[in-house]
């Protein structure tokens, strides 16, 4: 059975609506202010590093992305960490505070479909998103330009645009997940706790976790051990289990775009690693095409995930009962 | 009469195995108030929420001003307003902005919006606090704002359940005339409520919901006839010569007489008998010094109901 109407109508309405409550509302006021802070001290940190350690590099600007006084502090770790953070804190509430403020039944009662709320607030937190890291991408660009006096070029920026839209899809993602928690658990301090628990769970423990369940899976070859490398079975396992984080998958994505004197992300794609690949092969540079390409599948997946995460919210939300 | 603007015919609604609403038959006529009664739990909100389409439909059929709600729930959805249970607004916006949201996703377009606002909060009497945060709003506001949301629809049929729970007296005085007020203004109303006295007052129908089923449905006068056997009780007290109880018990349409004191009678009557009464009191050279009428009362009705019910249920059981 069909039905009639456009699953659009409305959906501006609500994309407007909460684009303001969002940017006007206070989480969001001091998330921003936390977010744009630490920022400028890694941004800060970084220039210094790239002062006193680069004497000439190409892609000095993207360094501004990937140095900072050690591997954990760069600007793309902190990312990582914080957007989650940032994503869950604009999504954890988004239906179940209509439920409990009991306004959910009053607005679907207008001619609208359930389609239209659901995406309009999604849209609109990953507009805010999209907003804030715009924001920050100038900050950084900005800073680069001024501290270090170096213009910059076409293909740092192509390269860094590109890294801002796989960083949106990997705040796509935690915002998915906090949608549909927001969803599923009619209580949004639940819902919070679980999406944090899933991000902690992802991004701290998981990675631990993948070489063991590796291990087990598919034991080392002794011959490769008497070597001192790595069995290749396993590696690959180690490798298909840590894309299970998103943290993971973007963490690879940003490296391809970033750090262009990296040859291939492979099994040791850890932000600390690379820092010490780029000492190892300085001066192969990938083409910028062959950066897309190695990013691509990452990138692919962070949306794939995103899109995975939101229809399991949709089919949720479309089936639940809206009294309170 | 017209064509119904609501139409139910074997509705049903369940949930598992649990049947919430089973094959319920009910029409409501344009420009009535009609009145879903009966317990928390029997069904009344389930069968306002598939006239809206917020819920599936298990079986049956509803329709709404000639849409189904099950298809075209959008098509309803236009020209009916809804008032929740408890209804909620954004406490962090006005009066005014929240009622600015709902009138863009209705498609009212800018032009007309603010006076349209201004308007449906001047009909529920809430003009002057119009700019204020809902947050300061007391419950009594906020179900005028809900009313005022329906009003600014233009809606045809404005569906409030639960309207007046938890108002005080004063509030729930003034919300009911705001509900006349619409009827006045051609609107048909649904009106779902436990509070019997309150629904007696403005509705025209009631239907009587009991675990999911429409019990009784009718006028209050028709239900009082179904179960209390006759409708109205009238009480006379006057002094005469000639026998009244006899005069009265000869007045068509009275059931019974029955004489409480040497000059206190009660009639029971399928209707207001009380010109009949009087005449006769008169015709016996009487001296009439009190004639009332005790109107049925839905609260009666609704208690005699069960007690009838229950004690059919034992004597099945006794005989079984």
């Amino acid at each position: 059975m069909r039905r009639e109407g456009s699953p659009w109508q409305g959906l501006g309405t609500v994309f407007v609506k909460e684009l303001a409550d969002h940017i006007s509302s206070a989480r969001m006021l001091v998330l921003e202010i936390l977010f744009l802070l630490i920022a400028c001290v890694v941004v800060y940190f970084a220039i210094d590093q790239i002062r006193q350690t680069t004497a000439e590099d190409p892609f000095v600007l993207l360094k501004l992305f990937t140095a900072g006084r050690s591997s954990l502090l760069s600007l793309l770790a902190i990312l990582g960490i914080l957007i989650p953070l940032v994503a869950i804190g604009l999504g954890f509430d988004a239906v179940n505070g209509e439920h409990n403020r009991r306004t959910l039944s009053r607005i679907l009662s207008q001619p609208i479909y359930r389609d239209a709320l659901l995406a309009g607030k999604f849209l609109a937190a990953l507009a805010t998103l999209g907003i804030s890291l715009v924001c920050l991408w100038l900050l950084v660009i900005g800073l680069g330009i001024i501290l270090l006096g170096v213009p910059p070029s076409g293909e740092e920026i192509v390269r860094s645009l590109a890294f801002l839209f796989v960083t949106l899809a990997y705040a796509g993602i935690w915002l998915a997940l906090a949608i549909l928690l927001s969803i599923v658990f009619r209580s949004a301090a639940t819902a919070a706790l679980v999406a944090l628990g899933l991000w902690l769970f992802l991004t701290l423990i998981w990675p631990m976790l993948a070489p063991a369940f590796a291990n087990v899976i598919s034991p080392p070859d002794v011959r490769y051990l008497l070597v001192g490398v790595p069995s290749p079975n396993t590696a690959a396992w180690e490798r298909a289990l840590n894309s299970i984080s998103p943290n993971q998958l973007y963490g690879e994505a940003a490296a391809a775009l970033l750090a262009p004197e990296a040859r291939a992300v492979g099994t040791t794609d850890y932000i600390g690693y690379l820092t010490q690949l780029q000492g190892a092969i300085r001066g192969s540079v990938l083409p910028l095409k062959e950066s897309l390409a190695i990013a691509w599948p990452q990138t692919v997946s962070l949306i794939a995930g995103v899109i995975v995460l939101f229809v399991a919210g949709y089919v949720v939300f479309q089936r639940q009962e809206v009294r309170a | 009469m017209s064509a119904p603007v609501i139409a139910a015919h074997g509705l049903t609604k369940r949930y598992g195995k649990a049947t919430v609403v089973d094959g319920i038959d009910f029409d409501v006529a344009k420009g009535e108030i009609f009145g879903l009664l009966g317990p928390n739990g029997a069904g009344k909100t389930t069968t306002i929420l598939m006239m809206l389409g917020l819920t599936e439909v298990s079986a049956g059929e509803i329709r709404v001003l000639d849409h189904d709600p099950v298809r075209d729930p959008l098509g309803v959805k236009r020209r009916v307003g809804y008032l929740p249970d408890q209804v909620g607004f954004y406490d962090n916006l006005s009066a005014f902005e929240n009622l600015a949201y709902t009138a863009r996703l209705m498609g009212i377009s800018a032009r007309e919006r603010g006076s349209r606002i201004d308007e449906a909060l001047a009909r529920v009497r809430l003009s002057g606090v119009a700019e204020k945060r809902v947050a300061t709003f007391s419950r009594g506001m906020r179900q005028r704002l809900g009313l005022a949301e329906i009003v600014m629809k233009r809606a045809d049929i404005a569906i409030l359940d639960e309207p007046t729970s938890g108002l005080d007296p004063q509030a729930t005085v003034e919300f009911l005339e705001m509900i006349e007020e619409l009827k006045r203004a051609g609107v048909t109303v649904l009106l779902s409520s436990h509070l019997l006295d309150q629904v007696q007052r403005v509705c025209d129908r009631v239907a009587l919901f009991q675990s999911g089923r429409i019990v009784l449905m009718g006028t209050v006068a028709e239900l009082a006839r179904q179960v209390l056997g006759a409708g109205f009780v009238v009480e006379v007290e006057a002094d005469a010569t000639a026998d009244l109880e006899a005069r009265f018990g000869a007045i068509p349409g009275v059931s019974s007489v029955a004489r409480i004191d040497v000059d206190r009678y009660r009639l029971t009557a399928d209707r207001d008998v009380r010109p009949e009464a009087a005449r006769a009191v008169v015709a016996a050279n009487g001296a009439l010094r009190r004639l009332s009428v005790d109107d049925p009362s839905l609260a009666e009705i609704y208690t005699r109901f069960f007690q009838k019910q229950a004690s059919q249920e034992e004597g099945k059981r006794d005989a079984a």
